[in-house]
């Protein structure tokens, strides 16, 4: 889950730009500032890696990892030895 | 992950609990400013090092890096221009057990306040400075830094800039400082080891961050695009390691694709004596001496 700080942001997209696995986007909200604060996708593949919660010049983005796990997408596949398994 | 890591780790609104005078936010910066990144990065290190926080004590100049020490739940001093080092080692001589972090700008620390770095670095002064370069005098209507790179337009440059620019790092390299680092903002993990290592290391620590600054510099060289201006920060920099084996064994082709590229990394790592502890152990010298004199006087 990422809780968003929303009139702490100034909308620099910073956090949706290097998103490795592009799990945010912007929302259609405006905060008191008059920009569009990011929120999570519906459907994402966030792996709670904290990049946005560090790279968010403003502290306005909080991870906080699931208590359950999420089932793996599969997609996201491991090679070991040359053989691709589905995991 | 363990389970044990897992819990040792805090997230992110107990980090602002802890550190950030959350009524001062949001930070005055502008969009896509580097600089509150710079605050996050100290928190980390802070809260990795595990630091009392009455025991470090800010120092800032003037400018907008200058401005952090502001957002930081710890003691302060917001100085004059340039002179933000003068006022740091007054506050290390007056009491050495605290931990002396300054925060300062390229214009500040190397532009007004040159003579000041030169000097506490050649003195090995315990403290850590965390510089903040963005190539320019942002607070002040954006005019040109001596940390410009050749050709940036300021508004004292109108027509690109043809002075040679200050390479802060190698000077604070040959002058002895004992830890000197440089890295782009863009790199989280990075800064929060250099500025780790700096903290804990005795003597004057130097941590150099590439700041983007999109309003006054970006704007006016064509990198007013804050994702554009992220994306230079990588492509105009180089490993120390790597810029060292291109010169050795690259070819001229390579060798000319590096030159204009900055040197990023751990620049100096060494364990000098530093002013503070010679000089104690100079004054622990002349007190026993006295002692003897005045001993050999009695009898």
């Amino acid at each position: 889950m990422i809780e968003i700080i929303k009139d702490w942001c100034k909308g620099c997209e910073i956090c949706v730009k290097r998103c490795p696995v592009d799990a945010l986007e912007m929302s259609d909200e405006l905060n008191k500032r008059g920009v569009y604060p990011p929120k999570l996708k519906e459907e994402n593949e966030c792996n709670f890696c904290r990049l946005c919660e560090l790279l968010c010049p403003d502290f306005a983005i909080t991870v906080i990892p699931d208590e359950d796990e999420k089932p793996v997408e599969s997609k996201s596949r491991l090679i070991i030895g040359g053989i691709t398994n589905e995991v | 992950m363990s389970e044990e890591v897992k819990k040792k780790m805090i997230d992110a609104n107990e980090l602002r609990d802890k550190y950030l005078r959350e009524g001062m936010l949001p930070t005055i910066f502008c969009n896509g400013c580097g600089h509150g990144n710079a605050i996050d990065y100290t928190f980390w290190a802070i809260e990795e090092l595990g630091l009392d926080m009455d025991k470090v004590a800010l120092a800032s100049g003037i400018g907008c890096s200058s401005r952090i020490p502001g957002y930081i739940n710890a003691d302060g001093l917001h100085t004059t221009h340039g002179r933000a080092l003068a006022f740091a080692t007054g506050i290390k001589a007056a009491n050495p057990d605290l931990h002396v972090i300054v925060f300062t700008g390229d214009g500040d620390c190397t532009g007004i306040g040159g003579n000041h770095f030169i000097h506490a670095a050649r003195r090995n002064i315990d403290m850590t400075v965390i510089l903040l370069n963005n190539f320019i005098y942002g607070m002040t209507g954006g005019q040109l830094a001596p940390t410009a790179p050749i050709g940036s337009i300021a508004t004292t440059a109108p027509y690109g800039n043809i002075e040679q620019a200050f390479n802060i790092s190698e000077l604070a390299k040959a002058l002895g400082a004992n830890y000197v680092a440089r890295w782009p903002i863009s790199y989280p993990y990075q800064p929060i080891k250099s500025i780790k290592d700096g903290i804990a290391k005795k003597g004057f620590s130097l941590i150099e961050l590439m700041s983007p600054c999109p309003t006054a510099y970006g704007r006016r060289n064509r990198l007013g695009n804050i994702e554009a201006l992220w994306n230079w920060y990588e492509e105009n920099t180089i490993l120390i390691e790597d810029y060292e084996k291109i010169i050795n064994y690259g070819t001229e082709e390579e060798k000319n694709s590096i030159k204009e590229k900055f040197k990023i990394g751990v620049f100096q790592d060494v364990d000098k004596p530093g002013f503070f502890g010679e000089y104690e152990k100079l004054v622990n010298m002349l007190i026993e001496k006295d002692d003897a004199k005045l001993k050999g006087g009695s009898q």
